[in-house]
């Protein structure tokens, strides 16, 4: 029978011999993922679990990501507990300054290769999907469970095929993708269901950019969200991980619940305004508004190809006074990347703030959060009532260039009007 | 297995993680503790309508967003039985199940509740009773039913490891 890539993926981590959807599997993990924030629940419930140790050290590990550096004494117990448990437990620990936000720095780390199964204890788990592994979000209690015994329960998806056809056209980048997808399918047209992205718009971009269109994939309630393997990623990959690994596809064949095209030859950059990443418009139509603060950074669009962008707007510029931008490397080696060519001064140079990796104000936790009445640009995912701080401040979600040349502007603007820097 | 509950009603569709517990209070560990942010970013005073019998009431695509276990652990720790809605997010959904708070979908008992409804689930029948109305509810697959019946995913592993 012919079988889907989520179908073939899941069946190669269960004992079964074939799947259908909506059928409940377990399915084994390759890598189970945890931070500061749903660890420590974990750990507690996989204690509950009558569990002491983790199924396999060496397949775990714990990323400190989300309210670093430490907000508040609370906030650095949780992150002594993580330390102090990954010693205890004997797996892999990424310290502050030497990681990241998890699902960039587990890509750059080489623990997600094409095929594999990886558990998180984090929503945007699904970012995996940019190399071709079904990435997936879970509670604590599932996470338990996945460190206790290297399985979760899981209905096993049907998929909508996504093909993106076409060439995107220049200030158009993978954040743009995945917000024309979500606007065509809403916010919750992908329950129960992985999204496959195809075509020559999804085979042409960079891996950065598969990054920004798999993390989003959740925000359209789907389970997942993948690319099939390609040269690109067996270039990122050489030299990256010694995990063993093959391309696979979707059989000839296969039964997909829907499919869905986006033309990318007409695609323009696109802008979720408040409160849903849903509620998607062109650029055009949000032109003009009122912006106080500018967030370039998130496990979405963090990455070298979002800086470079933005320094494209921000180069020899200055950020407009009432406006205030917050530049955040997803990584420390992004950082130290941004660093070395000189973008990190150029930000800096511009009158932007630029902040150690962190989740930091992309979910209310720090470093940034909005007060009411504030309007903010960024790339980051989400951007429900509240979601930044305020319930009373709006926050809109747009790619890199956009947002940047909304910090020089004071207002969103198209970045085409603004023009690259000299 | 049967529930009785109070219907607490949040009528509008795709409520997230977010306002239903703010991001900022997501060091609370302490589930006693989580209970008095819980609807925070939605409407606060909906937690003086939990008197420890409710039956949660919902639109469509409830939870959508995080994976924070907060919500369904306050919901729980603040007297909330069971959950019916219209649909449920994903990672909301399993988190509940997990924690043992049944979540079923039964559309039209959804528009048939008003706030203080009497509601009455019962699983294996496969029904909710609005007010003595009679709905069916969306077939829960065995392996949940399973779990409900463990009283969620933590006794269920534990029985695993015991067996083991």
């Amino acid at each position: 029978m012919p079988n889907t890539l989520a179908e073939k993926i899941l069946l190669a981590h269960t004992d079964v011999d074939e799947v259908t959807p909506g059928d409940i599997v377990m399915v084994r993990c390759d890598v189970v993922m945890t931070n500061d924030i749903s660890g420590p629940m974990a750990f507690r419930a996989m204690e509950k679990m009558g569990a002491s140790r983790v199924f396999d050290p060496s397949r775990v590990v714990l990323v400190p990501d989300h309210f670093i550096p430490a907000k508040d004494t609370r906030s650095a117990e949780l992150q002594k507990l993580l330390r102090d448990w990954a010693a205890e437990q004997g797996v892999t620990y990424y310290e502050q300054g030497r990681g990241g936000i998890e699902h960039t720095l587990l890509v750059e780390e080489g623990w997600v290769v094409p095929g594999s199964v990886i558990a998180g204890g984090d929503s945007h788990t699904c970012t995996y999907g940019a190399l071709s592994a079904f990435g997936t979000g879970l509670g604590s209690t599932d996470i338990a469970a996945c460190l206790a015994s290297g399985t979760f329960w899981q209905a096993v998806p049907g998929t909508i095929r996504v093909e993106f056809a076409g060439e995107k056209r220049r200030f158009v980048t993978g954040k743009d993708l995945i917000l024309a997808v979500i606007a065509e399918i809403g916010v919750a047209g992908g329950t129960n269901m992985a999204l496959e992205f195809v075509g020559a718009g999804a085979e042409a971009l960079s891996i950065d950019e598969r990054l920004a269109v798999a993390n989003m994939a959740v925000e359209a309630g789907s389970e997942t969200g993948f690319f099939p393997a390609d040269d690109t990623v067996a270039a990122y990959l050489d030299g990256r991980t010694s995990r063993p690994w093959t391309a696979e596809t979707s059989d000839p064949g296969a039964e997909f619940a829907q499919t869905v095209r986006i033309d990318l030859d007409d695609l323009p950059p696109l802008v979720a305004m408040p409160h849903s990443p849903g509620n998607v418009v062109p650029l055009d139509q949000a032109v003009g508004t009122r912006i106080d603060q500018v967030y370039i950074g998130n496990c979405s669009n963090g990455t070298m190809t979002d800086l470079r962008q933005a320094a494209e707007m921000l180069r020899g510029r200055q950020i407009a006074a009432h406006t205030r931008a917050i530049v955040v490397p997803a990584t420390q080696r992004i950082y130290r990347q941004a660093l070395a060519e000189g973008l990190l001064d150029l930000f800096a140079e511009a009158g932007a703030l630029v902040s150690a990796p962190t989740c930091g104000a992309c979910f209310g936790g720090s470093n940034g959060v909005l007060a009411p009445g504030e309007n903010a640009i960024t790339t980051t995912n989400r951007n429900f009532k509240g979601r930044m701080g305020s319930s009373e401040a709006g926050v809109h979600l747009a790619n890199a260039w956009v947002a940047a040349a909304a910090a020089v502007a004071g207002e969103i603007v198209d970045p085409a009007e603004l023009g690259a820097a000299a | 297995m049967n529930l009785e509950g109070r219907a607490l009603v949040i009528r509008q569709d795709d409520v997230d993680t977010d306002v239903l517990y703010p991001g900022q209070f997501l060091n609370v560990t302490d589930v006693d503790k989580m209970t008095a942010h819980l609807f925070e970013g939605l409407d606060p005073t909906l937690r003086d309508e939990l008197g420890g019998d409710t039956a949660l009431v919902v639109g469509s695509n409830f939870g959508t967003g995080s994976s924070r276990e907060h919500v369904p652990q306050a919901m729980a720790a603040s007297g909330i039985r069971f959950v019916v809605g219209k649909s449920f997010a994903r990672i909301f959904y399993r988190n509940c199940i997990n924690l043992g708070l049944p979540a079923v979908i039964a559309p039209d008992a959804v528009e048939a509740a008003s706030p203080g409804s009497a509601l009455e689930l019962d699983l294996d029948e496969g029904t909710v009773r609005v007010d003595g109305r009679v709905f069916a509810i969306n077939p829960v697959p065995a392996f949940l039913r399973e779990m409900f019946a463990a009283g969620g995913l933590v006794p269920w592993m534990k029985r695993r490891f015991t067996a083991a």
